[in-house]
């Protein structure tokens, strides 16, 4: 199952390296990752994606809770919003402009970018909207994507 | 202030007493500094693998916390094993290690190891020091943080720039790290949970690990069985909290533990965990440990060792003795007479027992040791059968007094680990170790002389490595692969060339006077016990199989 955590921690070195270890040594790949500041410049909030069976996790929650550097964890999996960012070039030529510009508008993603043949579309969603409009744009011609990883915050 | 004297004044701030390190390039302005102090004694092994286990030695009588320094690079990497060790069993120490200079860090610079990444997974915290101005804090805060909370190893990394660069020294009195708040008082309605488990139960059974020592929790427990007549098993790092003939203390359980204790373990109706964590070494295999319980209660002051291994009904989260003085107000009088009538049965049925003839065995020796020192000094180890056998034979009688590897069963262990000991407690030491084990660590030899050290050094001396070969006698059937010791010195004219007094002793009927000459002796002393070569240390459950499988030893 996907998991989705959430931990604040002090912005510094080697609290990446800290966290990051507790899910290789054992055998976790981490799906997905994201850091950044928080309101407080000194505490940084990673959110993290990782697969894995819910009773280890459980125990890396913990293990994560007793580094040092770690202020809280939460699982944040459900009753959150969760938004990822994707940045997609797309061949851009004439046949198909009105197509595009037609599924960006439904998406409410934006074009940030057009150039003599290709076009850069910025979309922020949950997951299943960004799969759907990849799978529509499939077809013109995806030349590249950035995507940020998952961020989730709480409800309530 | 020079950052090399801000080092040793927060040292002299933590009352540090016995400094345990080596020199080396990254650390001359420390040594420099050093040379002017007399406030420290300063112990020079002669490894720093060695110098680290006698920190841990010193930490495991004492309770106080050991202090390391070593240089850079391959200093550094000659503690990581001791770190390694100390971290498996919770014991508090400070590492400090010199590093190259902070411009040259990540420049492959001459004896440069990333020490703070190489030792993330094994330590509690670890720093490294970047700016003098934060030296002094983070000393605290590595004191702090090593005997906090469940203890540990902390590490801190200090260029050798930083100990040349200069601010005002100000040692914080106070310290609060808000990402870490140990929490030791346990939750009340918990605490009243498991009390009421614990006067329903018929058969209930305490479970007690390392924690209970380190947390000083002896007394208190003692009471609580007292109370309640309630009977305790301890694991391999729990021996010594409770004495070892006390009529409720059934003495170690797990993979060379008592039948009687192992039984009791499997029957009880209710286990009651204090400190400890739910070993494979305890529990074998784990869907059947424990068996006969509808309930287990685990209390520890660590989180994340609560239902890892078996689920808990009642985790109980905190420092074992403030748990436990809270819980003793709601625990009812018991006499539990069928209970221990029952074990009692056991008890006499399946002690421990090895062929008593002529041969001089193993187990004989240890029980020659135990009628003479009586519990009253330190039996350190190191690992193998010997380790077992000193945990089975020895007669403990006070907390802190057995001193062995135990998460991580590290050979080469005892015998610095002895000196520190010694250091810590200013008890006589016998190190039981195996003529494997010895000869990881034997340049210390030096050290246990330099300093008079009254250790007394018995060998256990079986030609094998004794624990792999008895495996490979019972579950690989008798191949013994690179398990021979071909080629071992003379460990008499070894010791005798470091000017140390020793002897070799191959008759049962000698074992005595030997005995009782190292035990009257007072400076450090060998004994080589020539001993029979394939004797087993039962009872024995192997890796993986269930305690109900426990072969209780045939004599040979
Ligand atoms: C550093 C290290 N290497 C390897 C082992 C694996 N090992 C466990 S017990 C043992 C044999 C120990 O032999 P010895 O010290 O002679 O003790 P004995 O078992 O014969 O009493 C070995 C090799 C270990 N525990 N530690």
């Amino acid at each position: 199952m996907k998991h989705t955590i959430s931990v604040l921690a002090k912005n510094q070195f080697g609290v990446l390296a800290r966290i990051s270890g507790l899910f290789s040594a054992r055998g976790f790949n981490i799906e997905s990752l994201v850091v950044g500041e928080t309101e407080k410049p000194e505490i940084s909030r990673l959110t993290i994606e990782v697969l894995g069976d819910g009773k280890i996790l459980e125990q890396v929650m913990k293990q994560l809770n007793k580094l040092i550097d770690v202020i809280k964890v939460f699982d944040l999996s459900n009753n959150s919003i969760k938004r990822e960012l994707f940045l997609i070039k797309l061949n851009f030529v004439k046949e198909n402009r009105s197509e595009i510009i037609e599924l960006v508008n439904i998406f409410k993603a934006k074009i940030l970018d057009v150039s003599k043949d290709s076009v850069i579309i910025e979309i922020v969603d949950e997951q299943k909207k960004i799969d759907s409009f990849i799978d529509l744009i499939k077809p013109f011609g995806i030349k590249e994507i950035a995507r940020t990883g998952k961020l989730a915050i709480g409800i309530g | 202030m020079l950052g090399a004297n801000i080092i040793l004044e927060s040292l002299k701030k933590e009352k540090v007493e016995y400094i345990f390190g080596y020199p080396g390039g990254q650390v001359i302005p420390i040594f420099d500094a050093l040379y002017d102090y007399d406030n420290f004694k300063f112990i020079l092994p002669r490894h720093e693998q060695g110098g680290i286990h006698m920190a841990d030695g010193y930490a495991r009588v004492s309770g106080k916390v050991g202090v390391v320094l070593v240089t850079s690079g391959p200093g550094a990497t000659n503690i990581i094993t001791g770190i390694a060790t100390a971290y498996m069993d919770s014991i508090p120490l400070v590492c400090i290690t010199g590093q190259v200079s902070t411009a040259l860090i990540g420049n492959d610079a001459f004896q440069e190891s990333d020490i703070t990444g190489i030792t993330r997974p094994i330590t509690k915290h670890n720093f490294l020091v970047k700016d003098v101005k934060d030296l002094a804090l983070t000393i605290k805060k590595a004191f702090y943080i090593a005997r906090t909370g469940r203890p540990g190893p902390v590490l801190i990394d200090i260029p050798i720039d930083v100990q040349k660069s200069s601010c005002n020294f100000v040692y914080p009195e106070e310290i609060d790290i808000a990402s870490y708040r140990p929490n030791y008082d346990g939750n009340l309605k918990q605490i009243k949970k498991a009390a009421d488990l614990i006067n329903k139960s018929k058969k209930p059974i305490f479970y007690a690990g390392g924690g209970v020592i380190s947390s000083g929790a002896t007394q208190i427990l003692l009471k609580i069985l007292e109370k309640a007549s309630i009977p305790v098993a301890t694991t391999l790092m729990g021996l010594g909290a409770i004495e070892k003939n006390h009529k409720l203390n059934l003495g170690m359980i797990g993979m060379h533990g008592m039948c009687f204790a192992n039984f009791a373990m499997q029957e009880a109706d209710l286990v009651i965990a204090i400190g400890t964590r739910f070993d494979d070494r305890v529990t074998g295999k784990v869907s059947t440990f424990a068996k006969g319980s509808k309930n287990i209660i685990h209390i520890d002051i660590d989180p994340s060792t609560i239902s890892k291994i078996i689920d808990a009904s009642v985790p109980v989260v905190g420092d074992v003795k403030i748990v436990l003085e809270e819980l003793i107000n709601y625990i009812e009088e018991n006499d539990h007479s069928d209970w221990l009538e029952k074990i009692n049965i056991w008890k006499e049925k399946f002690p421990l027992i090895y062929k008593k003839d002529d041969i001089l065995r193993p187990e004989y020796i240890i029980e020659e040791i135990a009628k003479i020192s009586k519990g009253e000094d330190i039996i350190a180890t190191d690992v193998g059968q010997h380790q077992m056998w000193a945990a089975q034979y020895s007669y403990f009688k006070y907390p802190r007094s057995f001193i062995t590897s135990g998460g991580l069963g590290t050979m080469g262990f005892g015998f610095p680990a002895s000196i520190g000991a010694y250091l810590g407690s200013k008890k006589p030491v016998w190190c039981i170790t195996g003529d494997g084990s010895f000869q990881m660590n034997l340049q210390e030899l030096s050290t246990a002389f330099i300093h008079n050290i009254p250790v007394k050094i018995i060998i256990i001396d079986n030609g094998f490595l004794g624990m792999v070969r008895q495996w490979q006698e019972i579950l690989y059937k008798k191949r013994y692969s690179e398990t021979k010791l071909i080629g071992n010195p003379d460990f008499v004219k070894l010791a005798e060339s470091y000017n140390i007094k020793a002897m070799r002793i191959d008759k049962k009927s000698d074992v005595s006077s030997a005995i009782k000459e190292a035990n009257e002796y007072s400076g450090p002393i060998l004994i080589d016990f020539i001993v029979e070569p394939e004797e087993n240390v039962f009872p024995f459950v192997p890796a993986g199989n269930s305690i109900d499988d426990i072969m209780r030893g045939v004599e040979k």
